[in-house]
């Protein structure tokens, strides 16, 4: 099962569990996870599920789309290098990613 | 007097999942009960008409929540239930009873009701095949019927509507699209836009009538529908019918409990009922313009995600302690096949509009002005332009139109060089 550590900007850690196919997003918002908004459900449509990935982690993440890279323009906190819309990071089999949460998705 | 009995949120929708979440986040330590008519655990209802449709997400996916967070949060979430009386005193404190005879005592009550389908009436309605789209049973039976079906026609040109119809034209159905308004999504976008859609659809092998006269639905010997008739004597066929022609507000307990109701339950800015302790939020709200100028409403309903879940949020804060007058930039997007539009403001009152981008290309903007301001936006596969009017729109911030129709040059940057300098 894929595992996700979110780490919000406060330094707050929380280890989450998903299922095969859950994205970033869907794993923190089921939990409740305070720092992914995720207003859209993971339609790509209001860019409030935006995480910082691991560096390591970026290559095992499925490429970005040409729409999540214009999204990532509009983000509340502006983008980085590593910056990615969970909602498009879909986990397969026992991966365990990193990702910190901005400090403001809206 | 207070028995500690907490608070009662009915309806288990978008609204009342993120008022029991943000009243926990906010350190409320009551006890919590969310009350839902159906049997499924509160889930995503964008998808239905969409994915789901499609067969790319699963009815398990759709989940807000998992049964984890509403135990570790100490929310009692209970299914299957429908209120169908509400006794309340003056401090907002009392009793709800659902159908089953089951009762709910509260202390502070939340009305997070959200809407049903509006029905038509014609002959032939009570037809086998004649479907509504707004839960997840809904979606099921939509979604099987479609497996089996030929001929597919949606009466109505709105956002379900055309969602649905485009999921069905996916599905390699031929698809007819009914709506009686001169243009489609006219509640929602202006002509420009419409006029795009109507193209865009009818491109995709979508038929699409507009100006549509429904006579009736006809039927075959086993009751199943068969075709819809219309004015002139042209009947289409059909082995399904979705009819999508809006919603109407789920009311009766705000009623019955003597709150003010029109078009909703009215609301004040902190999401109070007439009552002054009733909260409200999502669909089932008549709240004051989240966004107030000159020629907008000054009252409406929203029917999104955003409103529901920022509603919802205020609701939680009026409950807390503080008051705080709610104020959001209201946006909606829908997801039409390969066709993203998503829409930031509310155009009511335009007086200029300007087109940013490449209609033929389907990757373009309108952006609505009054007054010389900008007031809102439809963006059609241009995310950037949506996320740049919604900031826009929530600093107060403006992009001359003769300036703004430069696809060439961001928007941002655009509102960046007039920004004032602090």
């Amino acid at each position: 099962m894929p595992k996700v550590t979110y780490t919000s900007a406060a330094g707050d850690v929380s280890v989450l569990d998903g299922n095969a196919g859950d994205s970033v997003m869907e794993i923190a918002v089921r939990n409740g996870l305070p720092g992914i908004v995720a207003d859209c459900g993971g339609s790509l449509a209001c860019s409030t599920c935006h995480v910082f990935v691991r560096e390591e982690d970026l290559e095992v993440l499925e490429p970005m789309s040409d729409l999540e890279d214009e999204m990532l323009d509009g983000t509340t906190e502006e983008r980085r290098y590593n910056s990615r819309l969970s909602c498009q990071l879909k986990l397969e089999g026992d991966v365990h990613v990193y990702v910190e949460t901005p400090e403001s998705q809206v | 007097m207070s028995q500690n009995n907490g608070i009662l949120i009915v309806g288990a929708s978008q609204a009342g999942v993120q008022l029991a979440s943000s009243l926990r986040e906010l350190g409320y330590a009551a006890p919590v009960t969310i009350v839902g008519a159906e049997r499924h655990a509160p889930y995503q209802r964008p998808p239905l008409s969409k994915g789901f449709l499609q067969g790319l997400v699963t009815a398990e996916t759709l989940a807000y929540r998992t049964r984890d967070f509403y135990e570790k949060h100490n929310i009692d979430l209970v299914l299957s239930e429908r209120i169908v009386s509400i006794d309340k005193g003056p401090d907002g404190a009392g009793v709800a009873t659902a159908a089953s005879g089951r009762r709910f005592a509260f202390d502070r009550l939340a009305l997070t009701t959200g809407a049903r389908p509006r029905k038509l009436q014609i002959d032939g309605a009570e037809l086998e095949g004649v479907l509504y789209l707004r839960d997840a049973d809904d979606a099921e039976d939509l979604k099987t019927r479609l497996e089996r079906a030929r001929n597919v026609v949606v009466v109505g040109g709105g956002f379900v509507g055309l969602e649905a119809a485009a999921s069905a034209r996916k599905l390699g159905k031929t698809v007819s699209v009914l709506e009686a308004a001169p243009r489609l999504i006219g509640r929602a976008v202006g002509e420009a836009t419409s006029e795009f859609f109507l193209g865009a659809h009818r491109a995709r092998g979508i038929d699409v009538t507009l100006d549509a006269r429904i006579v009736r639905f006809t039927g075959d010997a086993q009751g199943r529908v068969a075709g819809v008739e219309l004015e002139g004597g042209c009947t289409v066929p059909a082995d399904v019918v979705l009819v999508g022609i809006g919603v109407v507000p789920r009311t009766e307990l705000a009623e019955a409990l003597g709150l003010a109701c029109g078009n909703g339950i009215v609301v004040d800015e902190h999401s109070l009922a007439s009552d002054g302790t009733t909260v409200v939020a999502g669909d089932c709200a008549n709240l004051p313009n989240p966004l107030p100028r000159e020629g907008a409403p000054e009252r409406l309903r929203l029917e999104s995600v955003n409103n529901a879940v920022e509603q919802a949020r205020n609701a939680a804060v009026t409950i807390t302690g503080t008051r705080v007058a709610y104020r959001m930039v209201p946006w909606f997007w829908s997801d039409q096949g390969d066709l993203k539009l998503q829409m930031a403001g509310l155009s009511a009152g335009h007086d200029q509009v300007v087109v940013r981008g490449t209609v033929s290309e389907e990757k373009f903007s309108v952006i609505y002005y009054r007054a010389g301001r900008v007031i809102a936006v439809d963006c059609i596969n241009n995310p950037v332009d949506f996320m740049a009017v919604k900031t826009l729109l929530a600093k107060g911030l403006n992009v001359p139109a003769e300036r703004a129709g430069d696809s060439g040059v961001p928007l941002k940057k655009l509102m960046a060089d007039l920004e004032p300098a602090s």
